[in-house]
């Protein structure tokens, strides 16, 4: 593989504006009620903006396959994080009433 | 980020072949050496990402368990601020990741112009948080504007969030962790400027080539995962409230 892969100064500007322009996206959605997707929404434009920003202004998309596992890694231990601590969570009787 | 403290005498002739060999003589290639470099730097932040991560997980957990006194806190802060800081921050980003563009084709003054810009965005954001905590602060020192004070703990006032009773209470673990998340990421901005000013210097003082500017390139991938983690703050601190 190339050692620099020189992305045109174009794709950073067409970044820039794709993000700006979800950052409006999520403003506005947030305004409008999808019930239970609400979360859903906000959580997959934020996801897209942050894929934009790794694949793009940190260049994972031009970097060695191992970067790509780093990433891939610190994403599934933090799902393994989140995973474990909901299981123990929500199926326990929790937040505890005070006994009086 | 050895190669850092490894050249510590600059250049006096910017750009000329006497510039120290920035390649260190355990590596066989530049590549090699700008390859583990930046492999150290995504693992640091991997573990970056479990360290804000906790508090991502505590978040979840609080906010399922008691969504309305989450709204009613997200409500109360203004989405405007947060807009305009978020256009702030994935700005400063543009400028970061044009600033490495200018290292890798050779730009000097591009890359100090390009840094230096980052640096005042930041500031900016920065100073916007300032007046947010200020607001929130001010008054449990009954010093300030009309609303109540929000930091958790004898002093918070929840009238001004219109709750009652338990909800009141719970609001304080939403402001909890509002500060939290934000001053651990506010934290990693301010750690992340003094160093942008070293990367700016050596820059200036034509440490960086096309074939050499790893440095800049760290310091990119630092500043845009800061980014990151603000675009995901934004929604979840700033919006779960306006419907």
């Amino acid at each position: 593989m190339s050692t620099h892969h020189v992305v045109s100064w174009k794709v950073y500007v067409a970044v820039f504006l794709a993000l700006a322009a979800l950052t409006v996206i999520t403003v506005q959605v947030a305004g409008h009620d999808f019930g239970p997707l609400n979360l859903v929404v906000a959580l997959g434009v934020a996801i897209t903006k942050a894929t934009l920003v790794v694949l793009y202004f940190m260049h994972a998309r031009y970097s060695p396959r191992l970067t790509g596992i780093v990433i891939a890694s610190s994403l599934a231990f933090f799902a393994i994080l989140l995973f474990l601590l909901l299981t123990d969570y929500l199926s326990r009787p929790w937040p505890l009433v005070a006994a009086g | 980020m050895a190669e850092l403290g490894a050249q510590a005498h600059g250049t006096h002739h910017p750009g000329s072949a006497g510039a120290r060999n920035p390649l260190q003589h355990h590596f066989t290639s530049l590549e090699q050496q700008r390859e583990a470099s930046s492999l150290g730097m995504w693992v640091f932040i991997a573990q970056e990402v479990l360290f804000f991560g906790g508090l991502f997980a505590a978040y979840t957990v609080y906010r399922s368990t008691y969504p309305e006194a989450f709204a009613a806190g997200s409500h109360h802060l203004s989405w405007k601020v947060g807009f305009f800081n978020t256009l702030v921050l994935i700005a400063s980003s543009l400028t970061m990741a044009m600033g490495v563009y200018s290292a890798a084709i050779g730009k000097k003054q591009r890359v100090v112009a390009f840094i230096l810009a980052t640096i005042l965005l930041g500031s900016v954001f920065l100073g916007v948080k300032y007046f947010e905590y200020g607001e929130k602060i001010r008054p449990c020192f009954g010093d300030g504007p009309h609303t109540g004070c929000l930091v958790p703990g004898a002093r918070f006032d929840a009238s001004a969030l219109h709750l009652e009773g338990p909800a009141a209470g719970h609001a304080q673990i939403f402001f909890s962790l509002y500060f939290a998340m934000t001053g651990l990421h506010a934290l990693h901005m301010i750690i992340g400027v003094p160093i942008l000013l070293l990367i700016a210097y050596w820059a200036w003082r034509g440490r960086y080539s096309p074939e050499y500017h790893t440095p800049v390139e760290l310091v990119g991938l630092y500043w845009h995962f800061v980014d990151i983690v603000w675009i995901f703050l934004f929604p979840l601190l700033y919006l779960i409230g306006s419907h």
